[in-house]
């Protein structure tokens, strides 16, 4: 194929050499002391340089990475001072700040719940992670499953430190949330019965893996998007919030927004705010390539914690074990855990498996990383990246000819751009920074520890841990998306915002000040730097 | 010898911006057969900007100085954010793909379309019987379909856009619904179409129709629920929520895994 070099061809054949062994082989699962020393010895969380102690605010002495560190020991990109918050620009009930899954489904309840309710959002309605998940959506609704069981798959996933009433609203609402978007005529695949067609993902006990193909994120997206507009529920594009403003006794009573595109500020006053922002994908920890979504760059987490939320797990990042090492211009985009899901095993340069494909997240990553960096195994690309294959065209030979491309639609058109056809060839891979697994910590109705700031989807944290399994992410942002709407809209029919204020903003700037921390930005930051520096600036 | 350092600055150039995040691989090991790219040039709403080879349209931009607010949006092919259209010197047609996944080539003249003004109906997914008439009521345009094939050349996803506006016009709706499956809902159809009819919004009705009145509802989910309704697994899932961790980790190990079908 055009898509491999001699050398690259070469090294897949080796693959292929072993291929029809390995295919009646099980490599053995990692002992728990296995896993741990695993862990300890090559996930990129345990590096020693890779996280330090946050100097500032509640949370002062946690540790977290670097990258995230930099962005909240920064000031606000805003002065208070230049801000007059009487002048209020929109008065709503519910303002709900992010364009996903979490924010539109939340969105969505807040509004059948009779708020009114503005959705905001830094890019388009739908540019986000949730648009990009491949794999599939957790829910225990087979007869031989059960909410039980769900439950201690996450527990075990997470390191069995997640929050326990928020995994448990997660199991029990998971096939309601099914339920709801079967009803919104989402496209599940389905047998002709109508039975969901559902497998296993990494770390779970019952194949309850529902999916859309391989776009389920962008299916249900594109759903949810859709019925937002049905439903005439206003939504800004391309106005991010740049802080949240709090009343006089703390609370949360409204968002700055800034419309990117003209430079002007936006001052909203809500009974209730839910921050709907995502994740810290696009702050590349420890210098990773990431799956995420170009806005995913820690913008809630700044503004919850300056206005007094906790942080939480926030040391735990997840990477994915799949992450495009090959061809260079889809490095670090995402390769669905599905691929594993259907077969495919994780092979070494010289042909052999070297850990069993479906253990938990963390634990793939870093036998991959210990594969190429301890043993040698891994084959170094033409720019010097490292990866290991994973031996796609299994899939053909297990599920017949064309499972491939009928099963990972998106991922076959992806490489054959490149002329990789990887129902026939192995692809490259190598762990990619793909979710933060902590966040803004929430209690079950999705309120922060500022009243009145609803947080949910995965700027939030607790659900899942240290370590999120497949298809709990989509459930996750449905599931407190919507509990978060509808508690939104039940606070805002009872309460009366008083007069707005940034001095919570003040008082960190000043926190900053005192304890002598050099900011390497204003943040929220709200996009990522690309832009190449070209020439000089004046 | 002016000449040759400055093809070994770009090399190094082209070098720097491919291995952009050299700490997180491993030390290079670059093999002799893959000598590194050359420089193209490339035309940005009519600028010319020399880039590295192989880059995606979207990190020779980037490379170019561009900060993106709109028209980048996923970087990895599923959000149509990045839809753009492009020519090459000496052929008059039109090309487009998506900004994330397409390679610059050389000579290319491109602009991206962010955004296109597309008529989107309002309706009740539940109210509304998926027929050829629901179709027709929310986007009567659909008739004026010429047939002319342009929005299929169009599709960055090469999905076939005419073939399934005909089964829209026949009233199959799972026929769009599977045929449109794949749609990013970029707008580079609709922006092409000289009958000014939205394929991706006629579509995504049809798909919504599909999953909610044509396929069939799962029963498993529906029995699951009718269990939850009264009650069922709350305690025992309340039996573990106040576990101690040894406890659960006891479960946990003792799961049995679901054999997978053959």
């Amino acid at each position: 194929m055009g898509g491999y070099s001699p050398r690259m061809q070469e090294a897949a054949k080796v693959v292929e050499r072993t291929r029809a062994r390995r295919l009646k082989e099980v490599h053995a699962r990692l002992s728990p002391d296995e896993k741990q020393e695993l862990l300890r010895k090559f996930h990129p969380d345990y590096k020693p340089d890779a996280q330090r102690e946050l100097a500032v605010g509640s949370n002062k002495g946690s540790r977290m990475p670097n990258e995230l560190v930099d962005v909240l020991e920064s000031q606000s990109r805003i002065d208070p001072a230049a801000f007059d918050l009487t002048q209020v620009d929109r008065e709503v009930d519910v303002l709900v700040i992010g364009g996903g899954g979490a924010g539109s489904s939340a969105a969505l309840v807040a509004h059948a719940s009779g708020a009114k309710v503005l959705q905001v959002t830094k890019l388009r309605l739908g540019d986000a992670n949730t648009m990009m998940a491949q794999g599939g959506i957790q829910a225990a609704d087979k007869a031989n499953d059960s909410p039980v069981l769900h439950y201690l798959d996450v527990l075990g996933g997470g390191g069995y430190v997640n929050k326990p009433d928020l995994v448990k609203a997660l199991v029990l609402d998971a096939p309601r949330v099914i339920r709801w978007l079967e009803e919104l005529g989402t496209m599940f695949n389905k047998y002709p019965d109508g039975t969901m067609e559902t497998i296993h993902g990494g770390g779970t006990c019952r194949m309850r893996m529902h999916f859309a193909q391989d776009y389920t994120g962008a299916e249900i997206m594109r759903t949810l998007r859709d019925e937002v507009r049905n439903q005439g529920i206003e939504v800004i594009e391309f106005l991010p919030a740049t802080e949240l403003l709090l009343d006089s006794s703390g609370a949360c009573a409204g968002a700055l927004l800034y419309n990117m595109e003209n430079q002007r500020y936006m001052v909203v006053r809500a009974k209730a705010v839910v921050l709907a922002t995502g994740g810290f994908g696009r702050l590349h920890v420890s210098g990773f390539e990431t799956t995420n979504h170009y806005g995913a760059t820690a913008d809630g987490l700044v503004m919850a914690y300056r206005a007094g939320a906790q942080l939480i797990f926030l040391d735990a990042t997840q990477f994915h074990p799949t992450g495009v090492a090959f061809p260079e211009q889809l490095v670090g985009q995402l390769v669905t855990e599905k691929v594993r899901g259907l077969g495919a095993q994780l092979v070494n340069a010289e042909g052999e498996q070297f850990v069993y494909p479906l253990e938990t997240r963390d634990a793939v990553s870093s036998a991959i990383i210990r594969e190429c960096l301890e043993r040698g195994r891994g084959f170094a690309t033409v720019t010097g990246r490292q990866g290991v294959w994973l031996d796609s065209p299994m899939i053909d030979v297990i599920g017949g000819k064309g499972t491939v491309e009928k099963q990972l639609p998106a991922m076959f058109r992806q490489y054959g751009r490149f002329d990789i056809n990887m129902a026939v060839e192995p692809i490259l891979i190598y762990p990619t920074l793909h979710y933060q697994n902590g966040g803004v910590e929430i209690n079950d109705q999705g309120e922060t520890a500022v009243r009145n700031l609803f947080a949910a989807g995965e700027v939030s944290g607790g659900v899942h841990g240290r370590n999120r399994l497949m298809g709990n992410s989509l459930l996750d942002i449905l599931v407190f998306g919507r509990r978060a709407g509808a508690a939104a809209a039940a606070r805002a029919g009872g309460s009366q915002p008083g007069s707005l204020s940034l001095a919570h903003v003040d008082r960190y700037n000043g926190e900053i000040e005192a304890t002598g921390v050099q900011g390497r930005f204003r943040s929220p930051i709200l996009l990522p730097q690309y832009a190449r520096k070209v020439g000089s600036s004046a | 010898m002016a000449e040759t350092q400055s093809a070994r600055e770009r090399q190094l150039t082209l070098l720097d911006v491919l291995a952009r995040k050299p700490e997180a691989a491993a030390p290079s090991k670059a093999a002799p057969d893959e000598g590194p790219a050359g420089i193209v040039e490339i035309n940005i709403m009519g600028k010319r900007y020399e880039v590295p080879e192989g880059l995606t349209i979207m990190k020779a931009m980037e490379y170019s100085g561009y900060s993106f607010v709109r028209g980048c949006g996923c970087r990895g092919g599923f959000c149509g954010a990045c839809a753009t259209v492009y020519r090459m010197p000496g052929d008059y047609r039109l090309k487009v793909g998506l900004a994330c996944q397409t390679v610059v080539e050389d000579g290319m003249y491109l602009t991206q379309i962010p955004f296109y003004p597309a008529n989107k109906a309002v309706y009740d997914v539940a109210e509304t019987p998926p027929t050829l008439g629901s179709l027709l009521v929310n986007y009567p345009e659909l008739a004026r379909c010429l047939g002319c094939n342009t929005c299929t050349k169009v599709c960055p996803q090469d999905l076939q856009v005419m073939e399934f506006m005909a089964a829209a016009m026949r009233g199959d709706i799972a026929r769009v619904a599977v045929m449109s499956f794949d749609c990013l809902m970029c707008g580079l159809c609709a922006s092409r179409c000289p009958a000014e009819t939205v394929q991706y919004n006629i579509s995504i009705l049809a798909r919504r129709l599909y999953g909610r009145h044509i396929a069939p509802p799962a029963k498993h989910l529906a029995d699951r629920l009718t269990e939850l309704d009264r009650g069922d697994y709350v305690a025992e899932v309340d039996g573990l929520t106040g576990a101690p961790t040894a406890e659960i980790k006891k479960l946990y190990d003792a799961r049995d895994i679901e054999e997978e079908a053959d």
